[in-house]
């Protein structure tokens, strides 16, 4: 494995914009460009594109590719119609994550997934190993595949006005092979963001061109900074934070992705630790201070026992609050229970509360 | 006649008699983007040199802020408690805390406004 930092497609574009540049799952990535809050706005309010080119695309072709994505993913691809776009996780035999993923059922013999940049040596690692003994072939196309989100309420006419491509019939988890200048593309109805939005996956040539149009049509640069706030407040999991090798998706909250009445790695163990109750669980937890909960900080009881950690926290740019994701001791993971969070040399209390701290807007 | 040095590590400190005030640089707030949260002392806590004395947040994360001086707390900005955006406006009026130095000689320690801006690059 070489540990040298990798660059997008877009890199030039970003240093060019005068990006703040920072390193994120093994690439030098854009933080952000006009700051943060503007960015985490034009989201919300209008339309944001941004290079997630460091996303890892997988293809998984043959005969039993339906059969072997079932295997390893979580959620169940059986009986979908084409076209369907699904989101689940890879789970290790004792039921924590290997990654969080997408899945794009192209059809019963052509599934394409994405997964996440930081896990791409560990995920196609993976996926080899267990295809042994399936009748699929495994291609990574992470290293020349682009991908751009374009993200918020514009979305769906920039898409069609400035990108040109067909999409308002795409309903949401859905997406379509199209062609850019006779060059194949995928465009789905997906992103991470709580907004409505598109992603699209293209070789790197036709995502600096479409880059570039974006740009001269006044669309907003996001960097992952945004990113990262857009997606926690709406209580999405970030790989890292609130999912892990040692994190199962019941104790994340996903169960709801993992589809127990169907065989999958990591399923037995996922049953029983259902059948036994979690012991620890991701909840949202509220500061009545402006004090910010970081990644890794304690969470206490009221006796000031340590009883979690935050996993995701910030002061929140949609709600105006500090707030956080936390795992916690599941008998502290009821709605309204108090406790603290230690923030460098003081604590302060909280309460949980819903990790859906912002309403999603996605079209269904 | 005030004096202003600077820490390596962005804070100033503008020096009248024996009193320090303490703010970030325009430098550090322009690097920090929006300020969220300012994390401060109390009245009569002590300072050290190198040491840090509170924290500054932006929306995507914390920075400890550095004590130029060894010293005791004898005011703390309360406006930033409410709108910590003022450090972006204008981080020199906008100070954090303000000491009593207890060691002068420390002073040599920092940077003038050449050396400073000479890091800065």
């Amino acid at each position: 494995m070489d540990n040298e930092i990798k660059k997008t497609c877009l890199h030039d574009r970003h240093v060019a914009l005068g990006a703040q540049m920072s390193p994120f799952g093994g690439f030098d990535m854009p933080i952000q460009y006009a700051g943060i809050v503007e960015e985490h706005q034009a989201v919300r309010t209008a339309c944001g594109v941004f290079d997630v080119s460091h996303m890892g695309e997988v293809e998984i072709t043959g005969p039993e590719a339906e059969k072997y994505v079932n295997h390893i993913f979580t959620n169940d691809v059986t009986g979908a119609p084409d076209g369907k776009c699904f989101y689940g996780m890879m789970l290790h035999p004792d039921g924590g994550t290997v990654d969080d993923l997408l899945v794009y059922k192209r059809s019963t013999t052509d599934y394409f997934l994405v997964i996440n940049a930081s896990n791409i040596d560990k995920d196609v690692a993976w996926i080899m190993l267990h295809a042994d003994g399936f009748d699929v072939k495994v291609e990574n196309l992470s290293d020349s595949l682009g991908e751009l989100a374009i993200q918020g309420p514009d979305a769906e006419r920039v898409v069609e006005e400035v990108i040109g491509l067909k999409c308002a019939e795409l309903e949401f988890y859905t997406f379509k092979d199209a062609e850019i200048d006779g060059v194949p593309v995928i465009v789905s109805r997906t992103g991470y963001t709580g907004e409505d939005g598109f992603e699209i996956y293209a070789p790197h040539d036709v995502t600096v061109k479409l880059w570039d149009k974006l740009m001269a049509a006044g669309v907003a640069p996001c960097g992952l900074g945004c990113r990262d706030t857009l997606r926690f407040e709406v209580g999405l999991p970030l790989y890292g934070d609130e999912l892990a090798d040692d994190i199962t998706p019941l104790e994340a909250g996903l169960g709801m992705f993992a589809k127990l009445d169907k065989q999958f790695i990591g399923r037995d163990a996922l049953a029983a630790q259902k059948a036994e109750g979690v012991t620890r669980k991701i909840v949202g937890i509220e500061l009545a201070d402006r004090a910010i909960p970081r990644h890794g900080y304690e969470v206490l009881n009221e006796a000031d026992e340590v009883i979690g950690t935050v996993t995701t926290g910030y002061h929140a740019i949609s709600v105006d609050k500090s707030i956080a994701m936390a795992l916690v001791d599941a008998r502290y993971a009821a709605m309204g229970t108090p406790l603290k969070v230690r923030i460098r040399r003081k604590v302060f209390p909280a309460t949980v509360v819903s990790k859906k701290f912002y309403k999603k807007s996605y079209k269904k | 006649m005030s004096q202003i040095y600077y820490a390596p590590t962005h804070e100033y400190i503008v020096v009248d008699g024996n009193v320090g005030t303490i703010g970030i640089t325009d430098y550090a707030q322009h690097a920090l983007g929006n300020v969220v949260y300012v994390d401060m002392p109390e009245v009569d806590d002590e300072v050290e040199a190198g040491q840090d004395f509170g924290a500054i947040e932006s929306v995507k994360a914390a920075s400890d802020l550095i004590s130029p001086v060894t010293g005791t707390v004898i005011e703390v900005n309360d406006a930033l408690a409410d709108n910590p955006r003022l450090v972006n406006q204008d981080p020199m009026a906008n100070w954090i805390i303000k000491v009593e130095i207890a060691d002068p000689t420390e002073l040599d320690n920092l940077l003038d406004e050449e050396a400073y801006k000479a890091i800065c690059k």
